[in-house]
């Protein structure tokens, strides 16, 4: 404070390629040390639940603390299944991406237990608004690998009939909303489909995901004031998996406060939780759910994770942080870190994670073999362009049949297609 | 029949569709206990409730971005951008968003938002509420855009989007809120009263998105046009005697090219005006297709009669607004053309 001049602050993160990974500016909780407030309590009471870390799975890997849910050894191992579903799904299509069979892909390694953790404590009838790295609301609610693979090859098959890159999933029937590809515009959607739940006196609720990076969008911001002003039964998600691109989670603001106490100043109560703890993520789903279907309103949820690969297939984070940063963040690996509670509890064993994982490799892979029959990038058969006129609006208007009847010329080589 | 204003007439399609659909719903600024800073939802919220017609914060994004969640989850929500001008913070969700739900999703999603706003000028509102920026929106596909010119048109075009599951811009130009103007900023007001437009059923019913209409006919010229400057066209016809026929454009997208052409195809003369800026503008769409349907009956290239390519300045409002002077002088320059 002793400055005579203004300073321009440049966040930085702690550590670049060739540095020692420091992940000191990380604050963390023992497990099982923060406590649970009953779900009627006033935001101003449980501000603590912003600061601190939810956290149910110890150094020992128990589970220990007032958190800790009411899930049964069988239960815990189909969350297991499918965060290894997802890992297995996600590493496949990266190979696939990288043999040119796809032409991008977006992986979730290391941040399974977000999706899954959230989806097993929502109600099938509550609407998730997932971000990029959710595939895992997609598997948990339904969705095939099949379809999901189709997607991605804008095959003859494609739920999206070749008009959104690979990943932008939807599900109507699952009740997971398309993704964008835009960042954070799915927030005030969750907030205006929570309202409407309430207008119609349903008790459902929406739940939104964006990143860390996406928390300085406007849309953020409306989604938080919207959402406070009508108490709108929403949950609201940051996945803080430290890093935007190259971007580091300061850049978006996340140095002095977290991002958990965003919605403090709006009265939005907010928890910072153990990304990597599905036990934990479970545990304050089903809080934040209880409450807003209740009345209760919305909470604003900090899942602290890392984003073990890159952003992207299109993505290199060699260039930007180091190499082994992923195995030095002291929250671990969800898939381990549950496959070791199961152990030590009793429930698991490395050889049925052997054949468990072995199973869903041969899932994984049957279910390329099969989507491939509908079309690759290479091989037919192959989607017909002319769909390209479909679904702009609900009923094609005259132009776009027009333009739909010169595209055919064209491609066909009957007529020039004109101008117009 | 009753006579009605824009205004009265734009609340008569919201508290119908309202009365008679229980998922429409209305959200914006100023909306519900005060009913509007131009008054378009009075009365609404007393007869409809506070779940069904919502006071918002001042958060255009928020507004648009809550009404598409809204759409998604069943309802059929109005919303209502206090002044054209102010879109711009929603402009991400409409055309990333609104305008894309069904394609991306392939038909599993949409969401039947109508997005009610005033716009353009003569009402002293300056360069931040007096914008038309309907041009933006109709290069956008998967939105439809709209802009009557009278209060028949508002009522039933407005029921019309509303009711359509496609998402609708509903452009209100204000100046023509309370009565027709013919561009003589000198001339004292006149209300609807003695418009046959002004003449509105008090029911139901619907003016068809995507169809012009011929509201003066004439041979010598067609004038295509929309919103305030229909009016416009026609006293500027009417004073320089020329047999002009005038074209309300109404729908601005899906455009209802036919009944230009077939116009155009009568009269061989043609000005296409509006009053946003020319430069990019609508204008230009209408002025290539009509020179492509009608090339070879055309007697003179067409000709564009808009706004300047400025901000709308508030002190020379009338030397910006493409009002009665420039309209008669655009006529007569475009019949001299031999």
């Amino acid at each position: 404070m002793a400055n005579k001049k203004s300073r321009l602050h440049i966040p930085r993160p702690t550590a670049r390629p060739g540095d020692k990974p420091d992940f000191s500016y990380l604050e963390l909780s023992e497990a099982g040390s923060v406590d649970k407030p009953s779900i009627n309590a006033r935001t101003r009471d449980i501000e603590f639940l912003s600061s601190g870390l939810v956290r149910i799975l110890d150094d020992e890997h128990r589970a220990v603390g007032p958190w800790k849910p009411d899930l049964d050894p069988a239960k815990l191992q189909v969350a297991l299944r499918w965060m290894l579903l997802n890992r297995h799904f996600d590493k496949r299509m990266w190979q696939i991406q990288r043999q040119g069979r796809i032409s991008f892909y977006m992986e979730a390694a290391g941040e399974e237990a977000v999706s899954i953790g959230a989806a097993m404590a929502l109600r099938a009838g509550d609407m998730c608004f997932p971000s990029y790295r959710n595939q895992g609301l997609f598997m948990y609610r339904g969705v095939k690998l099949v379809d999901m693979m189709c997607q991605c090859l804008s095959n003859t098959r494609d739920m999206c009939k070749g008009r959104q890159l690979p990943i932008m999933y939807h599900s109507r029937g699952g009740n997971v909303f398309s993704i964008s590809g835009n960042l954070a515009t799915q927030y005030p959607q969750a907030v205006g489909w929570a309202m409407a739940s309430a207008i119609k006196g349903e008790d459902h609720i929406a739940a939104s995901w964006l990143g860390d990076g996406s928390t300085a969008e406007a849309d953020f911001h409306h989604a938080l004031t919207f959402a406070a002003v009508y108490q709108a039964p929403a949950i609201l998600n940051v996945v803080n998996n430290q890093w935007a691109i190259s971007t580091f989670q300061g850049t978006a603001g996340g140095e002095r406060r977290p991002f958990a106490a965003r919605g403090l100043g709006l009265g939005i109560p907010g928890i910072r939780v153990d990304g990597n703890d599905l036990l934990a993520v479970y545990a304050v789903t089903l809080w934040a759910a209880d409450r807003a279907r209740r009345g209760g309103g919305p909470t604003l949820i900090e899942n602290v994770t890392y984003r073990g690969g890159a952003h992207s297939t299109s993505d290199d984070p060699s260039k930007y942080r180091p190499k082994d940063e992923w195995a030095a963040f002291p929250l671990g690996d969800p898939i381990e870190r549950l496959k070791q509670h199961l152990i030590v509890e009793g429930h698991w064993s490395e050889k049925k994670h052997e054949v468990l994982e072995e199973e869903l490799k041969a899932e994984v892979h049957a279910a390329w073999k099969e989507a491939q029959q509908y079309g690759t990038m290479t091989e037919g058969p192959f989607l017909d362009p002319s769909t390209m006129f479909d679904d702009v609006y609900a009923e094609t208007p005259r132009h776009l049949e027009s333009q739909r009847r010169r595209l055919r010329e064209v491609e066909s080589g009957n007529g020039n297609g004109g101008t117009s | 029949m009753a006579q009605m204003n824009m205004i009265e007439a734009i609340r008569s399609a919201l508290d119908i569709v309202m009365d008679k659909d229980p998922n429409v719903v209305v959200l914006g600024e100023d909306v519900g206990y005060f009913g509007g800073v131009f008054r378009c939802t009075d009365g609404l919220q007393r007869k409809y409730g506070e779940y069904r017609v919502i006071d918002a914060p001042i958060a255009e994004g928020g507004i648009i971005g809550a009404a598409i969640g809204m759409g998604l989850n069943g309802l059929r929500p109005v919303a209502e951008i206090q002044f054209a001008d102010y879109i711009y913070p929603g402009f991400d969700q409409v055309v990333s968003e609104l305008a894309r739900i069904r394609y991306r999703s392939c038909g599993e999603f949409f969401s039947p938002v109508t997005i009610r706003t005033p716009c353009g000028g003569g009402i002293r509102g300056g360069q931040t509420h007096s914008q038309s920026p309907e041009a933006i929106f109709a290069h956008v596909s998967g939105i439809k855009t709209v802009m009557p010119s009278n209060p028949y048109d508002a009522k039933g075009l407005l029921i019309a989007s509303i009711e359509s599951d496609d998402p609708v811009l509903f452009f209100e130009p204000k100046r023509i809120y309370n009565g027709p103007f013919d561009g003589d900023p000198e001339k004292p007001a006149v209300g609807w009263t003695s418009h046959p437009k002004g003449d509105v059923p008090e029911g139901h019913y619907t003016v068809p998105l995507g169809k012009a209409e011929i509201v003066r006919e004439g041979s010598e010229l067609t004038i295509v046009t929309y919103g305030t400057l229909v009016h416009v066209a026609v006293a500027a016809a009417e004073a320089t005697g020329v047999d002009a026929e005038v074209v309300d454009v109404r729908s601005i997208s899906p455009l209802d090219v036919d009944t230009l052409a077939e116009s155009v195809t009568k009269t061989g003369r043609c000005i296409v005006a509006h009053e946003a800026t020319r430069f990019g503008g609508y204008g230009a769409e209408l002025a290539a297709r009509i020179q492509k349907e009608c090339f070879w009956h055309l007697e003179a290239p067409i000709g564009r009669i808009a706004g300047w390519d400025t901000p709308y300045p508030h002190a020379f409002e009338w030397q910006y607004f493409p009002g009665k002077k420039r309209m008669i002088a655009g006529i007569r320059s475009m019949m001299e053309i031999e």
